[in-house]
């Protein structure tokens, strides 16, 4: 049988077993389709077109991006990154240099805060859990935004303190690159956050306890079993928050970091030269597909959960009084932090344009911002775009996602591993990186937009919000899938239905709240998206975000802010609603739990 | 070699209503003793290890070991092995990392830990797994490696919760004579938590059965099978059938009681026992101690067979005696009873024991 498995050779031999279980099904079920659908070239019926589609879209674009970089002067662009003096060089190590600090901080913070709020009872806990994820929720541009307004030289914080402590100069302003590692750190940190609660939850309590049992003392248990156990999460987090780092290009956009790699795609867009910039993609997205590869191969290896029976994690009390004191005042401050950039912008958006400008916080308040939005037909237009492009991407991206998280899960073909790479490739790919592409391969006729030019069209932007925001449907599409036994699949097969209605009814259905919460989050990021559209939209396609942008370089704040808030409310409506779906989720959960 | 002494141990969870999960417990474990908690699911058992071993400390009471008061001592400074349900074992060490992690705790190094820790495997028949890795080993070879890691710091006594739980049922019969035969030879003081009857029976020097949080009956195996203090001991140490007779006459080692049929057994009974004349007593008789003869046999006890179960060692039978169920064991049956038939059972006074409720 020619199945390209993704099981790394090093697994352990049960992994083996129960994977040979997994593929041993797999076979059953396609058997049944071959059975059903008159032949073994049914599975292909479903991946020929799926393959296509990722092909034409993700891999396609970015050989023309290559071809781009190497058509008018063969090599010579890529020399440039290997001469000393050269912006391309000193752009790539400062990428590299601010994605390793990145993943620092990050580091720091979000595994302290994990110990802190999974391993230690003490007041004001439940309030930091609930809210400790809003920072990473916020567009990428409107977190950049928020943060620029609070820390940098002309932010509150730094002029509230100038003022207060009666200095000359802003305190402890944040500009370039610190500016930059500060957005990270506050944006990112919940990769390691997430990755080591988990870890920690998932992780045996009575290990912890065989070894104070044989007599290590607190630090020891750290230093030799946590740590240790918790490297595999890590790991992970690590190379997630390296990726983000460096496809990050609001950041180093709103501090003036220049020399970045996103930056100097979009420079070098700008100013024309098309070649240069599919240069920096070029090294950008294989430096990306690289650390997508290691983070696969990483993946595969074996990682420390362990089946525990006995007692759950107890967390420890903290008693001391002074102790809960100053608990207490730490948890004040982290929420008042962790508010604070969704405040700002709140508080902004019903400032007036161009009052603000010395003083610490605005000083004159209108509602006539969002009045302006919503009444001026020049003002609504981004919105309407936003939604459009957003809808149609969404639409595109849960027809295509469902269908190859169902091949990838359920079928068997040659060449499912790669349909698998290529959906991934599309999410490690940055955002400059995804929009260069497009445009390298649809600045000209193509067989995949039917001999059109899209670049500078209406259909290049969702096109790009597609490929972009295509892998969250199909991982949530393929969690989904994950928790549902073949065996309901077959049961309906079994009673008679037709594959296309024992799909519909059964499986489709089972996996709908996941769908939902795959497609709801693709919806808010196309809303929010700007990395992408800046440099492919046109006046009359221009997004939420770009307005943003625009209105930020003409000084109208206050309009910035108040669009930012109606995307932020946005986030916030569909989080409940993924919340609710949530629940869902689980019903479906139990009812796998159920039939097993 | 010491003694592991609890003195009014009581604990109580916040949150838990109130109620103790240990209530008042005392226990005298001598030194080198193999000592039993024994009881179902819920009963506390664990709770009282984990007391012992330092990962809760007691609402009230106290802890020795030995003379020495451990009661708030953190569990990294009490010197006891403990082997966990699910071995707990580190898994991103190998098999010798783990045994000799409380080695190097103790500053013992370079040859001297090898040694121990070669010594430690062989004893347990690992001799050459040192390099394994910790997920290349079956449950019963992971069982024996906690065991081995618990065994080479030469603990001041030896904490086992559940450890065979995990195995299967041939695995669970070696390992347990394993686990005592390495006991023997180290000469350790062992606490065993279970809630498998046959287990402790078969292991202990002397057991402890716990119910509801509180000690129902401390003894040695054969005590208390034979003598069990309580209808729960009676109940839940085998199987046991236990009757409500009128007390005739009372004294202080035994009282007379009245069968259904009007015959009356003088029947042992804990001193104490508080029983007087008109009160009524419940009288434990095991199903294997019951005699079976006709129904005519004038010193039986007539009854009605309701269910017949063949086991191959006994066939077990209900019979109904004047409204109370019966149950008997026996290995040799006069015909081969039906449902509905009349039967005889004998009750042997010597073999009918008065217990509390």
């Amino acid at each position: 049988m020619t199945v390209t498995t993704t099981t790394a050779p090093q697994a352990p031999r049960t992994d083996l077993a129960g994977d040979s279980g997994r593929i041993h099904r797999r076979r059953r079920i396609a058997d049944r389709l071959r059975g059903g659908a008159g032949g073994g070239w049914f599975p292909y019926l479903l991946a020929v077109p799926l393959a296509l589609v990722l092909w034409g879209y993700v891999v396609q674009p970015m050989l023309a991006t290559f071809a781009e970089s190497v058509e008018g002067d063969g090599a010579d662009n890529y020399l440039a990154f290997l001469s000393g003096s050269g912006v391309a060089r000193s752009s790539l190590l400062t990428s590299l240099g601010i994605s390793a600090a990145s993943v620092l901080t990050c580091g720091v913070v979000g595994v302290g805060m994990a110990f802190l709020l999974k391993r230690f009872a003490f007041p004001g806990r439940r309030l930091i859990e609930a809210i400790i994820l809003v920072p990473a929720a916020l567009p990428p541009l409107i977190g950049a935004i928020s943060f620029q307004l609070l820390y940098s030289e002309t932010g509150i914080l730094p002029r509230g303190l100038q003022q207060l402590l009666g200095t000359a100069e802003p305190v402890l302003p944040f500009n370039g690159i610190a500016g930059v590692l500060v957005v990270h750190t506050f944006t990112m940190y919940p990769f390691f956050y997430l990755a080591a609660s988990a870890a920690l939850a998932g992780m045996d309590p009575s290990v912890e306890e065989a070894a104070y049992n044989l007599g290590a003392g607190r630090f020891r248990v750290w230093r030799t079993v946590l740590l240790p156990m918790l490297t595999p999460a890590l790991v992970s987090a690590s190379l997630l928050v390296f990726m983000t780092s460096l496809a990050s290009y609001t950041a180093p956009l709103l501090f003036g970091v220049d020399r970045t790699m996103t930056m100097q795609i979009y420079i070098n867009r700008t100013n024309g030269d098309l070649p240069m910039a599919s240069t920096y993609a070029s090294v950008l997205g294989v430096v990306s597909v690289l650390f997508l590869l290691g983070m696969r191969w990483y993946e595969g290896r074996r990682s420390y959960r362990s089946q525990s029976k006995g007692i759950s994690t107890h967390r420890r009390e903290i008693r001391n009084p002074v102790a809960r004191w100053l608990a207490l005042i730490g948890s004040l401050l982290a929420t008042v932090v962790l508010l604070a950039p969704v405040a700002t912008i709140a508080l902004v958006a019903f400032s007036v344009d161009g009052s603000w400008t010395t003083q610490v916080l605005p000083t004159d308040y209108t509602t006539q911002n969002f009045v302006t939005i919503f009444a001026e037909p020049r003002a609504l237009q981004p919105i309407l775009n936003s939604l459009r492009m957003s809808l149609l991407a969404t639409a595109g991206c849960v027809v295509v996602g469902v269908l190859i998280a169902y091949a990838v899960r359920r079928l068997t073909f040659v060449g499912r591993g790669l349909l698998d790479v290529a959906v991934m490739l599309a999410w490690a790919l940055p955002g400059t990186v995804v929009a260069i592409n497009l445009i390298a391969a649809f600045s000209t006729g193509n067989p995949f937009s039917l001999g059109q030019v899209l670049t500078g069209t209406f259909w290049i932007m969702p096109l790009a919000y597609f490929v972009r925001f295509l892998p969250l449907v199909f991982r949530s599409s393929s969690a989904a899938l994950a928790q549902l036994d073949p065996a309901l699949e077959e049961a309906a097969r079994n009673l008679g239905a037709s594959w296309l209605r024992a799909f519909l009814t059964i499986t489709l259905r089972l996996m709908l709240p996941g769908v939902l919460a795959g497609a709801l989050l693709a919806f808010v990021h196309g809303v929010g998206e700007f990395v992408a559209s800046v440099l492919i939209y046109t006046s009359s396609t221009a997004p939420i975000s770009v307005e943003i942008n625009n209105r930020m370089y003409s000084f109208e704040v206050g309009t910035a802010a108040a669009y930012g808030m109606l995307q932020v409310v946005l986030i916030f409506v569909v989080m409940m609603l993924s919340g609710r779906l949530e629940s869902g989720g689980r019903a479906a959960r139990e009812a796998t739990r159920w039939t097993n | 070699m010491i003694g592991v002494t609890l003195e009014s141990v009581s604990k109580r969870f916040p949150g838990a209503g109130g109620a103790a999960a240990v209530d008042n417990v005392d226990i005298s474990i001598d030194a080198g003793e193999f000592f039993t908690l024994l009881g179902p699911s819920g009963c506390g058992k664990t709770t009282t290890l984990r007391m012992i071993a330092g990962f809760y400390f007691p609402t009230s009471g106290r802890i020795r070991f030995g003379s020495e008061d451990v009661t708030r001592k953190p569990p990294n400074k009490r010197d006891t092995g403990m082997v966990f349900q699910n071995y707990a074992l580190f898994p991103h060490m190998s098999v010798a990392q783990n045994v000799g992690y409380g080695l190097k705790i103790r500053k013992i190094r370079g040859a001297e830990a090898r040694r121990r820790i070669d010594e430690a495997l062989r004893q347990v028949h690992l001799d050459g797994y040192g390099d394994r890795r910790i997920d290349q080993l079956s449950g019963g070879q992971q069982q024996r490696v906690a065991l081995a890691r618990a065994l080479v710091i030469r603990p001041r006594t030896l904490l086992l919760d559940e450890p065979l739980s995990n195995l299967d049922a041939k695995l669970r019969e070696e390992t347990r004579a394993e686990i005592r035969r390495i006991q023997r030879e180290a000469g350790i003081t062992s606490i065993y938590v279970t809630h498998d009857q046959a287990e402790a029976m078969a292991m202990s020097d002397r057991i402890a059965v716990m119910e509801g949080g509180r000690v129902q009956q401390i003894g040695t195996p054969q005590e208390i099978y034979h003598r069990p203090a309580t209808t729960f001991v009676a109940r839940f140490i085998g199987r046991s059938n236990v009757l409500s007779l009128p007390v005739v006459a009372a004294d202080v080692q035994s009282v007379e009681v009245r069968l259904p049929d009007g015959a009356t057994r003088t029947v042992a009974a804990p001193s104490g026992h508080g029983l007087t004349e008109t009160a009524t007593a419940l009288v434990s008789i095991r199903p294997e101690h019951i005699g079976l003869c006709g129904p005519e046999d004038p010193d039986a006890l007539p009854g009605r067979v309701t269910d017949v179960e063949f086991t191959g060692i006994t066939t077990n039978l209900t019979v109904d005696v004047a409204g109370q169920e019966l149950t008997v064991a026996a290995v040799e049956v006069p015909a081969e009873p039906a449902v509905g038939d009349r039967i005889g059972l004998r009750l042997p006074a010597a073999r009918m024991w008065v217990v509390r409720p």
